[in-house]
């Protein structure tokens, strides 16, 4: 037996992980970039909001997207459309990202004139909560047609995140999405979370949105 | 697929481990799982089988057995200050029937014990 050793190592998966994350982040706040992780079951609608959001601020700030849901350029190609650089992270089918993925991506995509790097991170809501990216904000986005039970069924991710992202309430009429039940299941969750119901197809909401964003930003750079 | 995903991040911390240690076989790697971790074991298992004989793994860890322990999840009730398996009981305090209860813990996920040559 004595030519096997034991070692302890009573740590989390996700030490290192953490690790990784803030050395990130103090690179972040070093070159005054600010990162935002926004997560989403896939077809939330976190394309169409970036696109929603990014039109109103790309003439404020000097912005960039870094995408990881699912390798296919149709997303990075839909940012670059409306003249936001863009850049296809290749995740080779993880179902996430993690911090040292997050920086590699950073890096290579040059962010240095940055002052705000969105993450649209891969289309789903277990495992990219586990994995702190590095980023400064985390946020989601939770569809109408989704229900408004979501909250109960994914607590991990609500926990995680500095807001919650309603989209889709265009569709409110034929879905019985219950609004104030999902803003109490998600607080019950995350008293802290701040809620903000969007639609990304008709612009409304997404000026305030817009409003936290920037307030951030500046924040981050102070 | 959650479960690949660990899988795969296991790995890659225990090939730094083993880098550190000087380890060139790995009989066994144990994980800790909290009861609401909401990993499903077995998936794990079946997925470390068929990760670690991938080329880039194996000579460390293509004959290792991954093995877990679980480890119970408790909730505190804020009203009567008490504590609770939160299996058992879900969100209400079993003593006092408040809802106002948190989990203490239940949701980690650890590495253990490596034990290698
Ligand atoms: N009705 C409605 N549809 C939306 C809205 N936002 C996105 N969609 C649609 O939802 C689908 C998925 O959107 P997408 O942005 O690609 O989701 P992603 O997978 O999270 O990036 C697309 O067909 C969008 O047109 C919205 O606010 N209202
Ligand atoms: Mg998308
Ligand atoms: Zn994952
Ligand atoms: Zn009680």
């Amino acid at each position: 037996m004595d030519k096997y050793k034991v070692i302890e190592v009573k740590e989390s998966i996700f030490a290192d992980n953490d690790k990784d994350a803030d050395k990130l982040r103090a690179q972040l706040k070093e070159q005054g970039t600010f990162l935002l992780n926004l997560m989403s079951s896939p077809g939330s609608g976190k394309t169409t909001t970036l696109k929603a959001v990014l039109e109103r601020i790309k003439d404020k700030i000097n912005v960039g997207v870094m995408e990881a849901d699912i390798d296919s350029d149709v997303d990075a190609a839909a940012i670059q459309d409306i003249g936001v650089r863009s850049i296809q992270l290749h995740t080779g089918g993880m179902c996430h990202l993690d911090a040292d993925m997050t920086r590699q991506g950073i890096n290579e995509f040059g962010t240095d004139d940055l002052d705000m790097v969105v993450l649209e991170n891969v289309g789903n809501l277990v495992c990219p909560a586990e994995f702190d990216t590095g980023a400064v904000k985390n946020a989601m986005i939770l569809s109408v047609p989704e229900g408004h039970d979501k909250p109960l069924k994914y607590p991990l991710v609500f926990t995680v995140c500095d807001i919650l992202i309603i989209n889709k309430i265009d569709v409110m009429p034929y879905f019985d999405f219950d609004m104030a039940k999902v803003e109490e299941y998600a607080h019950m969750r995350n008293p802290d979370l701040k809620i903000f119901p969007i639609s990304a197809k008709t612009g409304e909401g997404v000026d305030a949105l817009c409003d936290w964003l920037l307030e951030q930003v500046a924040e981050w750079k102070k | 697929m959650h479960e690949l995903g660990i899988v795969n991040y296991v790995v890659k911390q225990v090939e730094k481990l083993a880098v550190e240690n000087e380890l060139t076989r790995v009989e066994s790697v144990t994980l800790e799982f909290g009861e609401v971790s909401g990993v499903v074991p077995s998936y794990l298992v079946k997925y470390w089988d068929w990760y670690v004989k991938k080329e880039e793994h194996a000579a460390l860890l293509g004959d290792s057995v991954l093995k877990y322990e679980t480890l119970p999840a408790i909730t505190w009730c804020d009203n009567c200050k008490g504590q609770y398996p939160t299996v058992q009981y879900g969100k209400t305090c079993p003593y006092c029937g408040s809802g106002e209860t948190w989990l203490l813990k239940g949701q980690e996920m650890n590495i253990k014990e490596i034990v290698a040559e």
